[in-house]
């Protein structure tokens, strides 16, 4: 197998391994933990796709401040871990119509993906191979300061309302 | 695998392993010079002798630290987390090592025709190496709060969770600072950043970003380095571990090679924000005497005068109380950077760089 | 890798995400569940990037994750003021406007 190969197995797998262990974790600290774990994988995916300016920015915004943020919130409600009695009463495989429905969906899916597979020729090729890679960070630069500086504005101030939001939100209510 | 055999011993390899290998020992070491060192600095500036028993001036107190936190005994809290407990150390020391990965100590170098092209001195040559850096800092922000939380203690817990939202806070001052930078060299690679700092101006004022569009680069470098002390959670920005306010801090159930680890991360983070300071705005290994291909002593000549700073700014000036640490990163600095950022780049497209 | 690969393993990252939205009882998990299915989302956007050579992918991921930040923001102290009402992060225990 190419070494191509290998890397994007390896980080899919660290990826999709992350994302079973965050919904499966009883403990939420482990599970914030997994999906940080989870974002690592995707990273080297996107490092892959060369794009190296994304896959830094996933780690320092997503895994280095939304969860650290989380990570806080956890800590500060003490969020107990899932009583276990509960957590078998609740859990999907020993309820009997969510699991068949569930099945009969999965089962409707991969059909789906499979057809749609054995159809396509385009899906051969390596990603990408027909034009070059834009990776420079000038060129996300420019781009956004020019075809989407709109967004860019409109972003900022959507940014402003979440904190200031946020603030609110959270604030004792003196009654 | 004979492909893999050939690439394991190409010249360009060797030469990317050796230069991690010696990073990697290099850094173990200053943290261990810094130990002795701090101790020194610190008995000098209270006008006293420093550790001089141990080995001729006390050379070998740092050897018999590590001796003495390798033989104690390895504590843990019955209530504590365990793979938490074991994990959050070795997070913090993995990110205070990795976070040296991207920063060039010297000039590219052929080192004498052995080496097809000229190759720089670092482990990993990204071309987006000052984000990297700062990607690496925020995973180091969660040793400490791991450790906090694992710890199963209030001071710890306490310790830990303020000590990481100082560090957060930081670095948005940090970020700010570091686009200055990045937009007067035009480039997010460190190798370019110091590339363009060579030369003089006037023949005698070398390049150095310290000096560009003054006073905005003189601005940047103390704001990037006030936010760097405050990261690596030393004074005068150490409230979260002081030792007369929250005992330990986050590293308070700590014993042995756990703390040992801890000890070592925040060694060689400091060295390791001096190193990029050194990189970002003093010019790297461009130096006035020496030739060009020596450039890694005037490296490690700045390196250490920059680490004397730190030793001098932690046992000259008072802890910051905690509020006051918090108002001074979100009200102060981070304002000024975001000013400086605009008045520089203001300069840039007046000036045309 | 051809751009099937990616694309089914964002299917797949999404399908986990919406599993856990679906069938976990805490708040906190519920949120991350969301968080998993707008990564999913930036992989597929990367990769379609990626095979027409165009930057827009990696612009439209930026903005994704802006957005995914601020919402984390607001979910989180929405999650903190429930918290506070009622010491519990269960979904099922904010059942008053049900009729």
């Amino acid at each position: 197998m190419a070494f191509d190969q290998l890397l994007f197995y390896g980080f899919a797998s660290v990826a999709v391994l992350g994302g079973l262990l965050v919904i499966g974790q009883r403990n939420p600290i482990y599970s914030v933990l997994a999906i940080i774990v989870s974002f690592f994988g995707l990273s080297g995916l996107y490092i892959l796709l060369e794009a190296p300016f994304v896959a830094v920015v996933q780690i320092i915004i997503y895994a280095g401040a939304i969860m650290v943020l989380f990570l806080f919130v956890v800590m500060l409600l003490n969020v107990p871990r899932e009583d276990a009695a509960e957590w078998d009463r609740t859990h999907p495989f020993y309820r009997p119509w969510p699991m068949r429905i569930g099945g009969v969906l999965a089962a409707a899916m991969i059909v789906q993906l499979i057809w749609a597979f054995s159809r396509t020729a385009g899906l051969v090729q390596g990603v990408g191979d027909q034009r070059p890679a834009v990776s420079a960070v000038s060129e996300l630069g420019r781009k956004l300061f020019t075809d989407y500086m709109f967004a860019f504005e409109v972003t900022s101030i959507l940014i402003i309302i979440a904190m200031v939001g946020a603030v609110v939100l959270a604030r004792k209510r003196e009654f | 695998m004979a492909g893999l055999i050939d690439w394991l011993t190409t010249p360009q390899t060797i030469f990317v392993l050796g230069v991690t290998m010696l990073i990697f020992l290099a850094l173990q070491i200053s943290a261990a010079v810094m130990v002795y060192a701090e101790r020194k600095v610190a008995a000098f500036m209270q006008q006293r002798y420093g550790p001089y028993l141990v080995g001729p001036k006390g050379l070998l107190q740092p050897v018999a630290d590590i001796v003495k936190l390798i033989f104690k005994e390895e504590l843990k809290p019955k209530a504590a987390d365990t793979l938490l407990f074991s994990a959050a150390p070795i997070i913090s020391a993995i990110a205070a090592f990795t976070a040296f990965a991207p920063v060039p100590i010297g000039p590219a170098t052929t080192l004498g025709g052995w080496l097809p092209e000229p190759m720089s001195p670092v482990i990993a040559d990204i071309n987006v190496a000052v984000l990297v850096i700062f990607a690496v800092t925020s995973m180091g922000v969660y040793g400490i709060v791991l450790a906090g939380w694992a710890s199963n203690s209030k001071y710890a817990l306490l310790g830990g969770l303020r000590s990481s939202a100082q560090m957060i806070s930081y670095e948005l001052a940090y970020g700010m600072a570091l686009a200055t930078i990045v937009m007067l060299a035009g480039s997010l690679s460190l190798r370019e950043i110091v590339d363009n700092q060579a030369g003089y101006w006037f023949g005698v004022i070398p390049r150095w970003h310290i000096f560009a569009m003054f006073p905005t680069g003189l601005i940047a470098f103390l704001i990037f380095g006030t936010a760097g002390v405050a990261e690596t959670n030393r004074a005068p920005f150490d409230f979260p571990e002081a030792e007369q306010e929250l005992v330990a801090g986050y590293h308070t159930e700590y014993s042995s090679m756990r703390f040992a680890l801890f000890f070592l991360a925040e060694y060689i983070n400091m060295v390791t924000v001096a190193a990029v300071v050194t990189n970002l705005f003093l010019g790297g290994w461009h130096g006035p005497l020496l030739p060009e291909s020596w450039g890694i002593v005037w490296f490690l000549v700045k390196l250490s005068v920059l680490c004397f700073i730190y030793l001098w700014l932690r046992w000259t000036l008072p802890r910051l109380r905690y509020d006051q640490l918090m108002a001074f990163g979100w009200k102060l600095l981070l304002p000024a950077a975001t000013v400086n950022l605009l008045v520089s780049a203001a300069g840039v497209l007046y000036f045309g760089l | 890798m051809s751009i099937g690969h990616y694309l089914v393993l964002s299917g797949i990252l999404f399908t986990i995400g919406a599993a856990g939205v679906f069938l976990r009882r805490n708040l906190i998990t519920l949120l991350l569940s969301v968080e998993i299915m707008l990564n999913a989302v930036n992989l597929a956007f990367v990769a379609f990037g990626r095979q027409f050579g165009t930057v827009d992918g990696q612009i439209i991921t930026f903005f994704v994750m802006t957005v995914a930040a601020a919402e984390a923001a607001v979910g989180l102290a929405l999650v903190i003021a429930l918290f506070r009402h009622r010491e519990s992060l269960n979904p099922e225990a904010f059942t008053s406007l049900k009729w």
